[in-house]
């Protein structure tokens, strides 16, 4: 994976594969303490202790297409490339939760990528079926994406109508530059 | 904290609203982007992202676009799987943006399968919701 943004694209498909119907992603810019954290929560089916012990074991998978699961331990081994870590709370039925740590100066912290393409091509070819929060802090400036207000402004259009989605890529776009 | 302008939006939605009056159809087509780790690193982002411009572009309101996880045939991604009403599935493999545009316009609209980009045709009939 080339950048952040495709990572958490790859975790949030995972979550939909669990049947989320709720994808919270947050990034976190600390520069003082020179942390970045992300942090993705789902309210998917959640994996049982067993499961959780093996999730980062690149040849342990719930597929049955192929016999290997490399999303999880690829994001572990970016966050260990930037000196940080990955820590993995789930409950079964309930959800999961991933947080990433990686020291944000690091010289192989993979950049951010492309977000606004990541957030639109969820909300583009999932987003009748899921809300997603997206939550972007730069110390204490955030900008928040929130499918959940949209989609009750919008009424009887769905938010994958072409207009809609052309209007959050700018607006996405506009607010993450406003931030950094 | 900055939030998206939601106000804005009513703009939109009434802009839609107009635009999308016959957009009461059945689905005719589905498209589906395997969006597992193999897929996503080998650029199946971008093909995603074209074939949702290229939809929007066209206004194929009857089309749905959507993901899926990995076929198994990782080697081959980004891979695509297109469905039209009562015909065979087709696999598409080793997309780019310009093969997807094309595969659009062939297969989706004008119904002629890209036979030199597809790796195999189902033999069973799709029905679309």
């Amino acid at each position: 994976m080339e950048d952040l943004s495709l990572h958490i694209l790859d975790i949030a498909e995972n979550s939909i594969n669990a049947g989320a119907t709720k994808i919270e992603i947050m990034l976190n810019e600390d520069i003082n303490q020179n942390i970045l954290t992300l942090k993705i929560k789902d309210n998917g089916k959640g994996m049982d202790k067993e499961t959780i012990e093996k999730v980062l074991d690149p040849f342990y998978t719930t597929k049955n297409v192929r016999r290997i699961g490399l999303g999880l331990p690829m994001l572990a081994q970016a966050a260990k490339e930037a000196e940080g870590n990955i820590d993995i709370k789930s409950k079964k039925g309930k959800g999961t939760t991933i947080i990433a740590k990686f020291v944000h100066n690091h010289i192989d912290r993979k950049p951010f990528g492309n977000m606004t393409e990541t957030i639109i091509n969820l909300i583009g070819s999932r987003g009748l079926d899921i809300d997603i929060i997206y939550q972007h802090c730069k110390n204490e400036n955030c900008f928040i994406f929130d499918s959940i207000e949209i989609k009750k402004e919008l009424q009887d259009i769905p938010i994958n109508n072409p207009g809609v989605l052309s209007f959050l890529k700018k607006e996405i776009e506009k607010g993450l530059k406003e931030i950094r | 904290m900055k939030k998206l302008k939601i106000g804005d939006l009513e703009k939109i939605r009434d802009k839609a609203r107009r635009t999308s009056s016959l957009r009461q159809n059945k689905a005719r087509a589905r498209v589906t982007v395997h969006m597992g780790t193999c897929g996503i690193a080998a650029g199946a982002r971008k093909i995603l992202t074209a074939l949702l411009e290229e939809v929007g572009k066209k206004n194929l309101d009857d089309v749905i676009v959507t993901t899926s996880g990995c076929a198994g045939l990782c080697s081959r991604e980004p891979m695509a799987t297109v469905e039209i009403e009562d015909k065979p599935p087709v696999k598409y493999v080793d997309l780019t943006k310009e093969k997807i545009k094309k595969i659009l316009n062939e297969h989706i609209i004008k119904g002629n399968i890209v036979k030199e980009y597809a790796l195999a045709i189902g033999s069973e009939r799709t029905t679309l919701k």
